[in-house]
C-alpha cells in the first residue's frame, strides 16, 4: 500500500487554482477546485510536457499554458486539443487541513 | 540556403540542436496577476461577434441590393475585410479558445471562420500549435509568413489571396481525395486525420453548391458573398499577419527577438482582435484577446519598445527585405530594455547583436 504523502496545506493553493507539487523526482499538479475539493494529476501537459501549474482552471478544467489544451482535472482526461492523451490522477485526501497525496 | 521544408534538413537540425520543442523565455508576471489576466468571459466576444456578423449581413444586403452598379463597391470592399480579414484573427482566437469562456462558442465561430478563410480546421488546429512550439524555427514551424529570401510576388499577391486561396483550394481537395498531406503528417496525430478528411469534404461540398448556385443564376453574387470575399478582403488580414514576425530574428526561442508588438488604430484592433500585441500573444497565449493591453502594460518593462504604427512596422522591414532579397544574412535585431532579462545567449547571440 503506497503511504499517503503531505503535499501542501489546504490554504496554499486558492479555489480554482493549481500548484506544482515535486516530490521523489516526479513533478505534480495539485488543484483546489471551485467547489473545495482538492486533486492531483501528473504535471506536465501529455501533448508537450509544459508544466499545467502555469495554467488556468476553468471550473473543473485545467488548460495548458502553452497551446491551451484542456483537461478534466478530476478524471484526467483530455477535452480539448491538442491534448489528446489523458493524464495521470492520484487520490487526494485532505486530513487537519493538510492535502494528502497517495502516488 | 534555409530549407523549409517540414520534412527537410534544417528541421532535422532543429531537433538534434534543442531549439525544436524548446523551452522559451517568459517574463515573471505574480501568479494573482497572471490570473486575472487569463480570466475568460462571454461577454466581449459576444458583442464583438453580434457587430462583426450583423455588419457583415448589413453590408452584403446592401451590396446585392445596389449591385451592378458601382456604388455596391463600397459596400463590397467593407463585407470583403470583415469576411477576408477579421475571419482570420477569428479563426485564431477561437482556435486557442480563449475568446469566448463557453467552448460551443469558440467551436462555433472557430468552424465558421476556419470555412471563410479557406483552412481546415482540424490541420490548422495542429499547424497553430507547432507555430507556438516553435515560432520561426526554421524547418519546424509551418506558418512562416515570411521566408529568408522573402517571396515578394507571392508576398503582394496574397494581399488578395493569390496564392494562398490556390493553394488552399488545392489542400482541400487533396484532402477530400487523398486524405492527409505527408507534410500535414509530421504535425497532425493520426487520431484527428479522419477529422481533416472530413472537414475537407464538407468544405468542398459548400463551395461547389456556391458555384453551381452561381452558374444557375447566371451571376457572380453568390461568390460575392461566399468565397470570393477571401481575395477581395484579405489584404488587411495579410498587411496585419506579415507585420507579427517579419524582418525578424529566426531561430530563437525569446519571442521578443522574433516576434512584434504594433500599436494599432481601433478599426484594425477590432479586425485584428488585439493581435497587434503579438509578442505578448506568444508568451502567454492563454490570455484572451482583450486582456491583451493590459498584459501589454504589465510587463512592457521587459519587452523592446513597441512599434508605433503599421507604417512604421513596414518601414522598418523593407529595406531588410531588400536586403535579403540580396542574399544578405541579415535581419532586424531586438533592443531590450536594460531592465530585462537576457536568455539562452548560446542560441541568441546573433539575434541580441552580440556577434558579428
Amino acid at each position: 500500500m503506497t503511504d499517503w504523502i503531505h503535499a501542501c496545506d489546504t490554504s496554499d493553493i486558492d479555489e480554482e487554482d493549481v500548484m506544482r507539487w515535486d516530490h521523489g523526482g516526479r513533478t505534480f499538479a495539485l488543484y483546489h477546485s471551485p467547489d473545495g475539493e482538492f486533486f492531483c494529476t501528473d504535471g506536465l501537459c501529455s501533448h508537450e510536457q509544459v508544466h499545467l501549474a502555469g495554467g488556468l482552471v476553468i471550473d473543473h478544467l485545467i488548460e495548458c499554458p502553452k497551446h491551451n489544451g484542456q483537461f478534466d482535472y478530476r478524471t484526467g482526461e483530455a477535452k480539448r486539443a491538442p491534448a489528446c492523451v489523458n493524464l495521470a490522477t492520484y487520490p487526494v485526501k485532505v486530513d487537519a487541513g493538510r492535502v494528502l497525496v497517495q502516488v | 540556403m534555409r530549407d523549409y521544408s517540414l520534412l527537410g534538413e534544417d528541421g532535422r537540425r532543429a531537433v538534434e540542436s534543442g531549439l525544436a520543442a524548446a523551452q522559451w523565455y517568459h517574463t515573471d508576471v505574480p501568479r494573482k496577476e497572471m490570473k486575472a489576466l487569463m480570466q475568460r468571459s462571454d461577454a466581449p466576444a459576444i458583442r464583438d461577434t453580434l457587430m462583426l456578423y450583423g455588419a457583415m449581413v448589413l453590408l452584403a444586403a446592401a451590396g446585392i441590393a445596389l449591385w451592378p452598379s458601382w456604388w455596391s463597391a463600397p459596400f463590397w470592399m467593407a463585407y470583403g475585410v470583415l469576411y477576408g480579414s477579421a475571419m482570420d484573427s477569428r479563426w485564431h482566437e477561437c482556435g486557442h479558445g480563449t475568446a469566448f469562456r463557453t467552448a460551443w462558442m469558440n467551436t462555433v465561430v472557430y468552424d465558421i471562420a476556419s470555412f471563410m478563410m479557406m483552412r481546415n480546421p482540424a490541420t490548422w488546429r495542429w499547424s497553430h500549435a507547432r507555430h507556438h512550439t516553435d515560432t520561426y524555427v526554421v524547418g519546424r514551424d509551418p506558418e512562416i509568413a515570411v521566408m529568408r529570401p522573402p517571396e515578394m510576388a507571392r508576398l503582394i499577391g496574397n494581399l488578395f489571396g493569390l496564392f494562398d486561396v490556390r493553394a488552399a483550394l488545392g489542400r482541400m481537395l487533396y484532402n477530400a481525395v487523398l486524405g492527409v498531406h505527408p507534410e500535414e503528417k509530421t504535425f497532425v496525430p493520426e487520431s484527428e486525420w479522419p477529422k481533416v478528411v472530413r472537414a475537407a469534404r464538407v468544405h468542398l461540398s459548400i463551395y461547389a453548391a456556391v458555384l453551381a448556385l452561381a452558374l444557375a443564376m447566371h451571376s457572380i453574387v453568390p461568390l460575392m458573398v461566399i468565397g470570393l470575399p477571401r481575395l477581395y478582403g484579405a489584404w488587411h488580414h495579410v498587411m496585419t499577419g506579415l507585420l507579427q514576425h517579419g524582418g525578424l530574428a529566426d531561430n530563437v526561442t525569446d519571442h521578443r527577438l522574433n516576434s512584434r508588438t504594433v500599436l494599432m488604430n481601433p478599426v484594425s484592433r477590432f479586425i485584428y482582435w488585439n493581435m497587434n500585441y503579438h509578442v505578448e500573444h506568444h508568451m502567454f497565449p492563454m490570455v484572451p484577446y482583450h486582456a491583451l493591453p493590459k498584459l501589454h502594460a504589465a510587463i512592457r518593462h521587459d519587452l523592446p519598445a513597441p512599434t508605433r504604427s503599421i507604417r512604421a512596422g513596414y518601414a522598418e522591414m523593407w529595406p531588410v527585405w531588400m536586403r535579403q532579397l540580396r542574399g544578405e544574412e541579415v535581419f532586424l535585431k531586438r533592443d531590450l530594455p536594460a531592465t530585462a532579462r537576457p536568455y539562452r545567449e548560446d542560441f541568441h547571440a546573433a539575434a541580441l547583436g552580440t556577434t558579428q
